[in-house]
């Protein structure tokens, strides 16, 4: 792995060139809730045009470690984050950058879908297009129909896109809010449980959604169902008690894992 | 514990459960009833005071009334024609000093002062100024502004009458945007958007309709004070003739007439009473159709409830 870049030249990125596999990277990361030391020094690196999933029980730190990886603990006062996140070189946590500068590059679906409720569907495609910025009709209506087609809702709601957002079913919510995310040209997605709530039919759309960004983006998605880790992730991280116990090619972990804990949890004997 | 065992014990707790059925229902029929009487004895003493204002008053609705200046007492007509005048101005005018504070302030509360010492601090004095007796802020514009001017003016009392309307604005302005669930602002986070954007564009939007109801119940309030107008805007027999004289307001007409020994005075004043009431009856029926209708053409997406 090429070397760790020094801080000052953290925004710029051209110092050094950027690791040709890994799109993003992790060093030490600490996240700690009051006294909790919920995530625990957890280095972690993610190739481009992949899929990682970050398995575990309940609890284990999934989804506060996925939350480091675009500066969302920002939001609330009560975690305090420690470590590096190296996006193609550049440092996250850097003090000087301000986080909405790689939030545009790194776009996130939540667990449950949250659209915003005042708008339309078209709107919320485009809300942090045109938020900011990008007022060009031409622009947003291409933007609209691509998003929604890798989003595989294109069809669905082609005829109704100046209806409001909350008269969609959970699961064409939770497509919208991925074709939201895909629409500020982010190059990493984070997907936190995004079809926990989904049934299979609306699980398997978002699966095919996947595997089809694939082609694109590096994805990182946190999913409490093994299945769907095997079946479309390429790279699997099986995290414990805020600890990253096992990292490796999906097929790896799930047939022969280095690991007895992840040997147990994968076989369902646990979690 | 053993199957039977098990068994046992589970049947003894839904027998319990039965022995309890009866009685539960009977407490909630009790429940309700006792709620259904308090929410009716809250709305008659309403509909009785619309009721008298609209019988005692409407006899005096007419044209002249509503239009004229009111002339000596005696001399025939009464008219409240500057009262209305002047309590539009005086809203307007309170409204444009108070509203912007008050939102503004709501939305530092809420979405930046968070539980910093210094935002404490500003919900407790705002909570306290709730509470102060407006003659209080009258006679404070009085000595501040009326005395140092050295006239009446409309101004005095818009002042006055902003400090009763920002704190309410303020704090039902917070408490509207900390009813809008977190992840809103997480998703516009993650959709890399400022803080101010989120708030003014996402959060905001959620929260119109609370922000709407102190708003309007700011502008209620402050459209029936009279303590504190009589001592900055005084009152007038006359139309309004400019930032430096005294102005009317219905609230001082409706406190003058009914001083006054005479039955056309005390019929003038239920007309004024009527007046004001649908005054404020309009501006909140305007107000949440103009903001809350649905976008999407017919029908209103709020209730029309105050």
């Amino acid at each position: 792995m090429s070397t760790v870049m020094t801080d000052r030249n953290a925004n710029t990125a051209i110092a050094e060139q950027p690791h040709p596999k890994y799109k993003m990277r992790t060093e030490n990361i600490n996240v700690y809730y009051g006294k909790t030391h919920a995530v625990q020094d957890l280095t972690l690196a993610f190739p481009e045009r992949s899929v990682t999933a970050l398995i575990g029980p309940s609890g284990c730190g999934k989804t506060t470690y996925l939350r480091c990886l675009n500066r969302m603990h920002d939001m609330t006062q009560d975690a305090r984050v420690e470590g590096r996140v190296l996006l193609d070189n550049a440092n996250l946590y850097d003090k000087r950058i301000d986080p909405i500068y790689h939030r545009r590059k790194v776009g996130m679906v939540f667990q449950k879908p949250n659209p915003f409720p005042t708008m339309s569907i078209y709107d919320n495609v485009v809300a942090g297009v045109k938020l900011n910025g990008v007022r060009d009709r031409k622009i947003l209506d291409e933007i609209v129909e691509d998003c929604l087609k890798m989003a595989y809702l294109w069809d669905e709601v082609r005829d109704i896109l100046k209806r409001p957002a909350l008269e969609l079913s959970g699961g064409q919510q939770q497509r919208l809010c991925i074709a939201r995310a895909l629409a500020i040209q982010p190059e990493v997605l984070l997907m936190d449980e995004p079809a926990s709530a989904l049934d299979p039919i609306a699980t398997q759309k978002i699966e095919e959604t996947i595997e089809e960004l694939k082609k694109d983006y590096c994805i990182i998605i946190v999913t409490h169902n093994m299945q769907q880790a095997v079946r479309c992730s390429d790279y699997t991280g099986f995290m414990y008690l805020g600890r990253l116990v096992e990292h490796g090619k999906t097929k790896q972990v799930f047939e022969k894992p280095c690991d007895k804990l992840t040997a147990k949890y994968v076989q369902g004997q646990f979690g | 514990m053993s199957y039977t065992e098990r068994q046992q014990k589970r049947a003894e707790i839904r027998a319990m459960f039965k022995s309890n059925v009866r009685r539960r229902l009977l407490v909630d029929k009790v429940v309700v009833g006792t709620v259904v009487v308090c929410a009716l004895a809250a709305i008659i003493p309403l509909i009785w005071i619309l009721g008298t204002a609209v019988y005692s008053g409407l006899p005096a609705l007419n044209w002249e009334f509503l239009t004229g200046e009111p002339g000596a007492v005696g001399a025939g007509q009464i008219s409240i024609g500057p009262a209305i005048q002047g309590t539009v101005i005086i809203i307007a005018l309170t409204s444009v000093i108070g509203l912007p504070i008050g939102i503004m302030g709501g939305i530092y509360l809420a979405e930046y002062g968070g539980s910093s010492y210094f935002a404490r601090q500003i919900r407790f004095f705002l909570d306290v100024f709730m509470q102060v007796p407006s003659i209080v802020l009258g006679i404070f514009a009085f000595l501040a502004i009326v005395l140092t001017l050295g006239y009446y003016t409309v101004w005095a009392g818009a002042i006055a009458l902003s400090f009763i309307m920002f704190p309410i604005v303020a704090r039902s302005t917070e408490e509207a945007l900390r009813m809008v669930p977190w992840t809103y602002r997480e998703a516009g986070a993650a959709l890399g958007l400022s803080k101010m954007v989120i708030t003014l564009r996402i959060v905001l939007s959620q929260a119109k309709k609370g922000i709407l109801t102190g708003v309007l119940l700011s502008v209620s309030r402050v459209g029936g004070e009279t303590a504190p107008l009589i001592m900055t805007i005084l009152g007038s027999n006359i139309f309004f003739s400019g930032f430096e004289s005294s102005t009317d307001a219905l609230p001082l007409r409706i406190w003058r007439l009914s001083l006054q020994p005479y039955d056309e005075a005390r019929i003038a004043g239920w007309g004024a009473a009527l007046t004001l009431v649908i005054i404020i009856f309009a501006i909140h029926v305007g107000v949440r159709y103009f903001f809350l209708r649905d976008k999407s053409g017919k029908g209103l997406r709020g209730t029309l409830k105050v």
